[in-house]
């Protein structure tokens, strides 16, 4: 007994070394699983709130980009909205009537990365605001993540710009649909594989989000084709994109949540179980 | 003066911190280098103090970047594993008998700190950027950053040792 005793104290140093190195590759490997990264990260009110004060120091000395940016989406949706009135809009007696399939949550980046291989981003909104795992977020010039932890007041948001990252995309004339990935590098670039090879499309052609997944609504922007090869097989293209989002600077926004999900979900779980 | 090397080692702390973690990280110089000044604290941490204390610090300073940076826990990993090898790193830079010898970082020789600098951060960098990376077919990219950010690292650390070292 005595012995075993001596020799955790010979060895308290090396044993406690291997206790928290073991911890620390533990909470490594998790976090380079996409849905169980929640051990340890930023959506907490701790970090959150020290993010918050820095943000609030930074955002004086950006307004003038950031307003100029939320003026031209206004500038859009109002021309969309212009062209609707003569159509759809119109007909409805009351616009409470209509049943919304998407939620939308107004959110402020206070943390943001793009520097390292698996790139995350902080914000301001939580599970009171009513946000949830895997929700879809964009900003007004595209998509930027999806939700991947969540606190009382703050989220974690993997970035496009993270290797684990995979989001549904297809080009907008076509509909051909692929998987938008990727590869580290450039924060301005991203790549989408899976496109059949007797797709046709031109250089410039616009890249958008896939209604299939439960995440992102049909049609919001990612970016355009920049520069296409052939995949190792041969039998499919591998697009270089170049996104519509400055991904390095990013202020509001906004988080999508679709209302169906959860039937999505249950639904297509339970064929899985029947398989 | 015991209370004293305890208040500077808990301002030291959370100083370096707040620095990386606010500052430091959103240099990106060339788009991906940033330097890890917080590692400082290990470095400079009393050369005869207690060596479980500072491996359970160099543990939560890693974890508490980590968590600012949502990186899982490689910050934790590099810093534990530096903490721990430390005494050897000491012994390679300053001789075998650092220990009785009363060896200050402040004092020693340029040719001994820079040694004892660089081994510490590039390990520790080494480290990082493996377990953050993840994948041996980006070995390149490893290396590129590693000797990128630690150098970057390794200039602010002699940089910050020179500024503050009292001359008495």
């Amino acid at each position: 007994m005595q012995q075993i005793i001596f020799f955790f104290i010979r060895n308290k140093n090396s044993l406690l070394f291997l206790l928290l190195f073991t911890i620390s590759v533990f909470l490594t490997i998790n976090s380079h699983t996409f849905h169980s990264n929640k051990v340890a990260t930023s959506a907490n009110f701790f970090s959150g709130g020290i993010y918050s004060v820095k943000q609030d120091i930074k955002d004086y000395f950006n307004l003038r980009t950031q307003n100029t940016i939320l003026s031209e989406e206004n500038k859009r949706l109002r021309r969309l909205l212009s062209n609707m009135q003569n159509s759809q809009l119109l007909q409805l007696p009351d616009s409470s009537d209509i049943i919304w399939k998407y939620n939308y949550v107004g959110a402020r980046v206070v943390n943001n990365s793009y520097s390292k291989s698996k790139n995350h981003l902080t914000i301001d909104a939580g599970r009171n605001d009513g946000i949830a795992i895997d929700m879809g977020v964009i900003s007004s010039k595209g998509v930027v993540g999806i939700v991947n932890s969540i606190s009382a007041n703050y989220a974690t948001v993997q970035s496009v710009l993270n290797t684990n990252s995979q989001i549904n995309a297809k080009l907008k004339n076509t509909n051909h649909f692929g998987t938008l990935v990727w590869r580290t590098g450039s924060p301005f670039e991203a790549t989408l594989i899976d496109i059949p090879r007797q797709v046709k499309f031109n250089v410039g052609d616009t890249i958008v989000t896939d209604g299939k997944s439960t995440i992102f609504p049909e049609g919001i922007l990612i970016g355009s084709i920049k520069d296409y090869k052939l995949a190792t097989n041969e039998d499919y293209y591998e697009l270089q994109i170049l996104l519509f989002n400055d991904m390095t600077n990013l202020r509001h926004v906004y988080v999508v949540g679709n209302k169906d999900a959860r039937e999505i979900k249950e639904l297509e779980n339970a064929l899985e179980d029947a398989q | 003066m015991l209370n004293n090397e305890y208040l500077v080692n808990t301002i030291r702390f959370i100083v370096l911190l707040l620095v990386q973690v606010i500052l430091l990280n959103n240099i990106n110089l060339f788009g991906y280098i940033n330097p890890y000044l917080y590692i400082l604290f290990i470095i400079v941490f009393p050369f005869t103090g207690n060596k479980s204390l500072l491996i359970f610090l160099a543990f939560l300073m890693g974890l508490m970047v980590d968590i600012f940076g949502d990186s899982g826990g490689v910050h934790a990993a590099a810093s534990t594993f530096i903490a721990y090898i430390r005494p050897a790193f000491l012994k390679v830079s300053f001789g075998v008998s650092y220990e009785y010898n009363m060896v200050k970082i402040s004092k020693a020789a340029m040719g001994e700190r820079i040694t004892y600098i660089a081994l510490m951060v590039f390990t520790h960098h080494l480290l990082l950027f493996s377990l953050e990376i993840f994948n041996f077919r980006h070995i390149l990219l490893i290396l590129k950053s590693t000797l990128f950010s630690g150098i970057f690292s390794v200039v602010l650390i002699l940089c910050a040792v020179l500024l503050f070292s009292r001359k008495n």
